[in-house]
């Protein structure tokens, strides 16, 4: 029996097995121990038709609900442009590869030239990687350069603000790469700016990677910090979701040595958890130490201004056994939906995005309070577009009424309480885009008045 | 692919006061981001309309060369065809909206995919359990890694901290390794490009946590030794990793479980299909033997007695290594091909390229340097061109095929030979298209006897020349501020 | 043919050290520069930095490859070629006016475990 993915003719095999010296099939593997052959069928379904699996998908879509996203924790709810997903399906992005062959590949290679500049300008870095897989890895990437760089400290501080989801990222690359990380407390919310600096004048930390704005969508003030850093010798790192940075004082601005995060909220759909794509930009005498794949200008032999991957040789397939990482490829077509996106909204687009998010998020923070049965988690602290509030309602209880009526509402932070991470009772953290309308969000109180 | 060079970059382009977005009108005006919080820096995102970066981007396209456009026999990669339909299910809109921190009853359909494609996974290679969390190739490699030395630190085995990697493997193992904290010990290739048993007897000893191959090799030849190889190393303590880059050819035949493998990862993007995206998203799920299944990384994904799925965290986990559950759209491709494909098609499909590849392999042999001579598998090397007398290397090979719209194969790869072109055809290609790319192949060789300038010097049908990668070393650019 | 200069030791990996009293200056080889391609950029140790024989000292980068570098001899660097900072491709030019880094030896019977001009020129001929 044909199958479509399957070219060759009864007649084309036949012909083939003569040149290739063989008479069946079967044969080509002539060499393998006969006890190593399966000699059976996989235990698998049979093949479906192009119907079929179009019914089953919509039977398995048919089980996920759709819900009106109120949640957060390092996946936001923002919008795509219709333009991204007709672009990124041309096949002549979708189907390439690496772009090893520069002649071929300048499409590639130019839209990557173009995510690196609009991200190294975002961020108020002087350069940025090719793209990695995710936030959380390029963290831990920016953990284990930040130890290569210093040569001789193995000690990474991690602000316990950091998203959990990240800090455990990075906790697991230490643990098998020989990295001590030490947790810094956190003070109302943010980084304990005291018990940092205590630390730090141990002289023992090759960095320090801290959030803005942090898991609990707090922007901290971060004054201060990144002379501290220097005056041990120690590179100041920043996570930061990518889409805040337009409108947040940058982690350049904040004086960080690098920048990483994820770019999930620049328009790249939820997808139940990626792909994402993970940024890494950093100050320019860092770039040899820098891990993934660089993008960078030069000319053709006619002259022509064209763009080739370069600085290969610092990579890991190339010094091998020597490398501080591993990374050998990039998020390639979601580094194109990252461009895109950027190239649409624009200064002003991006502008408005944030604008919208921050001023939706602190519109219901104030209708949550007001129905008294919320109370501010950290107050006086300046929050972005997610927040935590404490209540006196059963936040288990208040959740599955809110999903019975369609809505993902917040989350239950996760808290470091005596060295364990832990979902503290009585917290809700929410966060709100421009995807959020009034109405949505005052059905979200609504409901929760009659909880 | 269109031979016009674009080359605009959209900056460019841009022009104040244009607007390529619109959103809806602001409802709560009332709130405004104070400017003590706000970013003071001007910034160069540009301005442009829908359509500029419509035709921005589709002009870019036409500079780029894909599975789609033709021919792509790039070795150790599997560039096989990509189906459509994968990206239908990959863009769902029952699953394109899903929150990764949705409570479970929320995302019973994802978690059944999820699901069902571990337990496929597992059947095909052999292996008790998977997980779908690494996001490409090396992290899959980095993760199994981290399992194999979880199960000795959680055996109180602490001694063992090297790692034993044939010198013909992949660039990324002993870079895995190194990030994982772990010493890497060469063994040597024998003279046919097989693991040498006979020097990898000495270096094991209770210091080895194991040891990493790849089958067939990255010369496309399988390794017959490997029941004594895994033998060998379990006997000494170790565990063995299966590199599943070379996956594909073993479909329908045998399985790396079988072989005495004890942690693999695969590579969705190269066997099951889903497209390489101009270097990513990817996905390396990892599988283990029985005994292994709680060391995997979290979160994981079970079903439970009464058919619903959940998602678990395990205290003997390494640890996680994603935030949430990975790349989940291209597990979504990837299950809609092993869906398409089934047990009747995977029965044929290592064997299909594997015929692809030797007809190359045999049709070519008498133009091109073969230094292993017999069957191959899914791949093989030429060492450059037979007649070496005219100095044409194998990247003039490689740039004069650009000029006849195929794809280079992998060159310089693998180290073993000087001047390596690695040819992997994948089973989708048709024989008239293979056929094609011999007459050329030959074409070539014959071009490079009578007129080598013309190869040293290619491409030249292509949208651009040869490109300077010296100078962008030596002068780097790496965003548009250096054209300011 | 790579250039072998009499009166130098060689390393296998194909660094020399020139010794000129208690110090030594070290580059590498013709050969390796032939082998490497086109240098782009020499990652250096700094002065006062400890070396070792056989121990790794650095890295030369080429556009198709990094190689470390391997000190042939023990001791501690005195001075850095600042000069390859900027013009990494003087080792293209002349590998051996351009040595990387000088050294004051700690041990110079460490010499005896290095090659001859001689023993080197059949090493590369090999």
């Amino acid at each position: 029996m044909a199958y479509k993915y399957f070219p060759q003719t009864e007649e084309d095999i036949q012909q083939m097995l003569k040149v290739a010296g063989v008479q069946t099939l079967a044969d080509l593997y002539a060499e393998v121990p006969a006890e190593l052959k399966l000699n059976r069928d996989y235990n698998i379904p049979s093949e479906m038709s192009e119907l079929e699996i179009r019914n089953h998908f919509q039977a398995l879509g048919d089980k996920n609900k759709q819900l009106v996203c109120f949640a957060g924790g390092g996946a936001y709810d923002h919008y795509t442009p219709s333009v991204i997903n007709y672009i990124t399906q041309r096949s002549e992005f979708l189907t390439s590869y690496t772009p090893y062959q520069a002649e071929i590949s300048q499409g590639t290679l130019q839209y990557i030239f173009e995510y690196q500049t609009l991200m190294a300008d975002l961020t108020g870095m002087d350069i940025s990687n090719a793209s990695m897989y995710d936030g959380a890895t390029a963290t831990a990437e920016a953990m284990m350069m930040a130890v290569a760089n210093a040569k001789k400290k193995n000690k990474v501080l991690v602000s316990a603000a950091l998203n959990p989801a990240v800090i455990r990222v990075v906790e697991t690359y230490a643990k098998y790469h020989g990295v001590d990380i030490q947790l810094i407390p956190t003070l109302n919310g943010a980084t304990d700016k005291a018990a940092l600096e205590a630390e730090l004048q141990k002289g023992e930390s090759a960095g320090v990677i801290i959030g803005q704005p942090n898991y609990y969508g707090i922007v901290e003030d971060l004054t201060g910090v990144a002379d501290m850093c220097h005056a041990q010798k120690a590179l100041f790192i920043v996570n930061a979701p990518a889409s805040t940075l337009a409108a947040l004082k940058t982690p350049g601005e904040w004086g960080a040595d690098i920048a990483v995060g994820d770019a999930q909220s620049l328009g790249l759909p939820l997808s139940f958890g990626g792909p994402y794509l993970g940024y890494f930009c950093a100050k320019e005498a860092l770039v040899r130490k820098m891990p993934g794949r660089i993008v960078g200008g030069t000319t053709d032999h006619d002259g022509k201004r064209t763009f080739v991957l370069t600085m290969q040789a610092r990579e890991q397939h190339i010094r091998r056994q020597k490398a501080t990482s591993n990374i050998c490829s990039n998020q390639g077509i979601m580094t194109l939906m990252v461009t895109i996106y950027m190239s649409l909204m624009g200064p002003q687009g991006l502008k408005e995005v944030n604008e919208q998010s921050y001023a939706g998020a602190h519109y219901l923070y104030d209708e949550l309070l007001k129905t008294g049965k919320f109370t501010p988690a950290y107050e006086g602290q300046t929050f972005f577009n997610e927040f935590v509030v404490k209540t006196t309602l059963d936040v288990d209880k208040l959740q599955e009424k809110l999903l019975q009526n369609g809505i993902l509402g917040g989350l239950k932070p996760e808290a470091l309480v005596n060295g364990q991470w832990s979902t503290a009772d009585g917290q809700i953290m929410f966060a709100v885009t421009e995807q959020r309308s009034k109405a949505e969000i005052d059905k979200l109180v609504e409901l929760i008045k009659e909880a | 692919m269109n031979n016009t060079f674009y080359g605009t970059l959209i900056f460019e382009l841009s022009k104040k006061g244009r607007k390529g977005y619109s959103l809806p009108a602001n409802e709560f005006k009332q709130y405004s981001i104070p400017a003590e919080i706000s970013r003071q820096s001007p910034t160069l995102l540009p301005e442009a309309d829908e359509q500029t970066v419509v035709r921005h981007y589709t002009n870019m396209s036409n500079n780029n060369f894909g599975v789609d456009t033709g021919f792509y026999p790039l070795g150790s990669c599997t560039m096989k065809y990509n189906p459509k339909i994968n990206e239908e299910s990959a863009s769902h809109p029952a699953f394109r909206g899903l929150h990764p921190l949705a409570p479970a009853c929320a995302v019973q359909g994802a978690l059944e995919v999820y699901y069902n494609t571990q337990k496929i996974l597992s059947e095909l290679g052999g292996m008790s359990e998977f997980t779908l969390n690494p996001f490409a190739g090396a992290h899959g490699e980095l993760t199994g890694l981290m399992i194999i030395r979880n199960y000795h630190i959680k055996r109180g085995d602490l001694k063992r901290t090297k790692i034993i990697i044939p010198d013909s493997a992949h660039g990324t193992n002993p870079a895995s390794a190194a990030v994982c904290g772990l010493e890497v010990v060469e063994v040597k290739s024998t003279a046919d490009g097989t693991v040498d048993v006979e020097d990898l007897k000495p270096l094991l000893g209770d210091d080895i946590a194991g040891m990493m191959m790849t089958n067939p090799n990255t010369l496309g030849i399988f390794e017959t030794k490997i029941p004594e190889i895994a033998k060998l190393v379990h006997e000494c303590g170790g565990l063995m990793y299966y590199d599943g880059a070379n996956l594909n050819p073993l479909l329908g035949v045998c399985r790396p479980g079988d072989m005495g493998f004890d942690v693999m990862h695969i590579n969705l993007h190269k066997t099951f299909s889903t497209p390489h995206g101009g270097g990513g998203p990817g996905a390396g799920p990892i599988g283990v033997r029985a005994g292994l299944e709680a060391y995997l990384p979290n979160p994981q994904v079970k079903k439970a007695d009464d058919g619903t799925f959940y998602v678990h965290c395990d205290k003997d986990s390494l640890g996680s290594i994603s935030a949430f559950f990975g790349n989940y759209a291209v597990v979504l491709r990837a299950y809609t091909f092993l869906l398409s494909a089934g047990k009747e098609n995977f029965a044929k499909m290592g064997s299909m390229a594997v015929l692809n590849a030797n007809y190359i392999k045999e049709s070519l042999k008498d133009c091109y340097e073969l230094p292993i001579q017999g069957l191959c598998k899914h791949e093989f090397v030429f060492n450059g061109l037979i007649d070496k007398s005219q100095h044409v290397t194998t990247l003039d090979v490689a740039k004069r095929l650009l000029d006849y719209g195929f794809h280079a194969p992998t060159i310089y790869f693998p180290l073993l030979f000087h001047e390596a072109l690695m040819i992997e055809p994948t089973e989708t290609e048709s024989k008239d298209t293979i056929d094609a790319f011999i007459e050329v192949m030959k074409k070539i060789a014959k071009e490079a006897a009578e007129d080598p300038e013309m190869v040293k010097t290619a491409p030249h049908c292509t949208p651009i020349t040869r490109v300077d990668d010296v100078k962008a070393v030596k002068e780097p650019k790496l965003t548009y501020k250096a054209y300011l | 043919m790579a250039k072998v200069i009499e009166g130098l030791f060689y390393a296998e990996s194909h660094e020399y050290v020139k010794v000129e009293g208690d110090f030594g200056y070290v580059g590498i080889t013709d050969y390796a520069q032939e082998q490497l391609g086109n240098v782009v950029y020499v990652d250096a140790p700094e002065v006062d930095d400890e070396v070792s024989q056989g121990e790794e000292f650095g890295a030369v980068e080429s556009v198709k490859a990094a190689s470390d570098l391997m000190s042939p001899v023990s001791g501690t660097v005195v001075e850095v070629n600042e000069a390859l900072a900027d013009s990494p491709e003087l080792i293209n030019e002349d590998a051996y006016a351009n040595w990387i880094i000088k050294v004051q030896l700690s041990d110079k019977s460490e010499l005896d475990n290095l090659m001859d001009a001689a023993a080197y020129t059949n090493l590369c001929a090999e």
